[in-house]
């Protein structure tokens, strides 16, 4: 079934009744080629670009719930390629450019719209540090806009310039940045990878991974025993314990990281803005609400909630910046879980067992990074070559020092 | 969330500075191969459920090792670093 306007407008004069579910209800069989751990956006991205680029279909992908549950469904949806350090740069840059075709090549709505991304700055160190950042965007072959305060008035007058702790000076403004919906991504990728042959199997908890003479075989389920050549662990937060049925013990703790919508207004807020001094960000949903929130808990956590000092301290950031959402509602809060590496960056590279692949260490990063990690973890683990934008992901950088600290903040758990 | 500092009791998480895993308690020998202190300072067992973690209480300079259970924020007890190892 392929979407169009013209298919929209025959459905609406036939009543709906011809849609159909957008993918098959597989049950798993006894072997497959390849098998990825985890149904989310990174998983179900890996299982499409497995068959779409490198043609290998005869793939199961096994959630332990449903599809599209775990972060892809709780995230703030932002979009954007304002990365600084070698290894993210390339990466985040290749990313950006596969959102841009993303509807035409998984012909599915997952209402990408880049209507850019502003990143505060209050004094001139952070504006030099701004413009540095601008001109390593342009030189990777994005787009960065610095402005000052005069020119950012004009496009985000609600903020108050003239707050006391942090006087805005003006932005760094990333044009292609964005948002996107983030349930029509992880289906977008599943009715892509379920048309090309995956058998994407919910319901089925990975419980142990078989390891033969030093080489993974397959994974004990819920669902019964699967054997496979070759296994994808891409389970974001939860990544920790299913390494560790392989013997792993990864770089990652996992903490809660919580966000907030406000009820549905009118449009008001243009872009994403982001106010790094507070700890705070926002947007509007096509739906109206306000999607915002701010930073870590700062304690390892799988509760996906949070605890109220850090949601006073957003709401706290969000009056400093823009004193007119005091008059909107706060309609729910929730929280995901962040698989939280030393330096903040991910990994997508072998396991040292033979046959094993891991996809992790997202931080609070992963939406953005869902073409591209698919992309490259399905190139990883079709030709067992790093893929050239992805090959600084390593597991190992750690233990050799070859750190991707974005924030220059040092290489330790509770400092991203 | 609500800890129990081994000083002056049960205060509220706000006092508190988290700063990870129980693990930082057990510092490898100095001459101790390269792996175990890469291991020592990023690899995690990252438990979902019962829990360990190290807590520093700002106002009075304690550090406490904390038992807490990960998957329900639920605090159980502390204990002074000392005891701890």
């Amino acid at each position: 079934m392929r979407f169009s306007a013209l298919r929209v407008l025959m459905e609406g004069l036939g009543g709906n009744a011809g849609w159909k579910p957008h993918w098959r209800k597989a049950a798993p069989r006894d072997e497959y080629d390849m098998i990825i751990i985890g149904g989310g956006g990174h998983g179900l991205a890996t299982a499409y670009y497995l068959a779409a680029n490198h043609g290998i279909t005869n793939i199961a992908v096994v959630e332990k719930g449903y599809l599209g549950g775990g972060s892809i469904g709780r995230n703030t949806t932002i979009v954007r390629a304002n990365y600084f350090l070698p290894g993210n740069s390339e990466f985040y840059s290749h990313s950006v450019r596969l959102w841009e075709g993303l509807e035409s090549e998984l012909n599915y709505n997952v209402m990408h719209s880049q209507r850019g991304l502003i990143n505060l700055f209050h004094s001139d160190g952070q504006r030099d540090a701004a413009a540095r950042r601008g001109n390593s965007m342009l030189a990777q072959g994005d787009d960065a806009i610095l402005l000052g305060r005069d020119e950012l008035r004009q496009i985000l007058p609600y903020l108050d310039y003239e707050q006391g702790r942090f006087p805005v000076r003006g932005g760094l403004y990333h044009k292609r940045g964005g948002t996107a919906r983030h349930d029509a991504v992880a289906w977008g990728y599943a009715r892509g990878a379920d048309r090309r042959g995956v058998d994407l199997i919910e319901n089925c908890e990975v419980t142990g991974i078989r390891i033969e003479n030093g080489r993974a075989t397959g994974v004990s389920t819920t669902r019964g025993e699967i054997r496979a050549r070759k296994i994808g662990i891409v389970t974001a937060g939860r990544s920790g314990q299913v390494a560790a049925m392989a013997g792993l013990r990864l770089p990652i703790e996992s903490h809660v990281l919580q966000a907030f919508v406000t009820e549905g207004l009118k449009p008001c807020i243009d872009h994403v803005v982001t106010f790094g001094m507070g700890h705070f960000y926002i947007s509007q949903s096509d739906k109206g609400g306000l999607v915002f929130g701010g930073d870590l808990d700062f304690y390892p956590s799988y509760a996906a909630r949070g605890n109220l000092p850090t949601v006073e301290h957003v709401m706290e950031a969000a009056m400093t910046l823009m004193p007119m959402i005091g008059r909107a509602k706060l309609l729910r809060s929730w929280g995901g879980i962040m698989d939280m590496t030393p330096d903040g960056s991910p990994i997508i590279d072998k396991a040292p067992v033979d046959g094993l692949y891991l996809d992790c260490g997202w931080c609070y990063g992963g939406f953005k990074a869902v073409p591209a990690s698919g992309w490259c973890m399905a190139h990883l683990m079709a030709t067992d070559e790093p893929h050239p934008v992805a090959r600084r992901f390593r597991l190992d950088r750690f233990a050799t020092g070859h750190l991707i600290d974005e924030e220059g903040t040092g290489s330790q758990h509770n400092l991203h | 969330m609500r800890i129990p500092c081994p000083h002056c009791g049960w205060r509220d998480s706000r006092e508190f500075t988290c700063i990870g895993s129980d693990a930082y308690l057990f510092r490898p020998e100095p001459d101790a191969p390269m792996s175990a202190w890469d291991d020592y300072l990023h690899n995690r067992d990252n438990p979902a459920g019962p829990s360990r973690d190290l807590w520093y209480h700002d106002p009075c300079g304690t550090w406490a090792c904390v038992s807490r259970d990960t998957a329900t924020h639920a605090v159980h007890g502390a204990t002074g670093l000392g005891d701890a190892r």
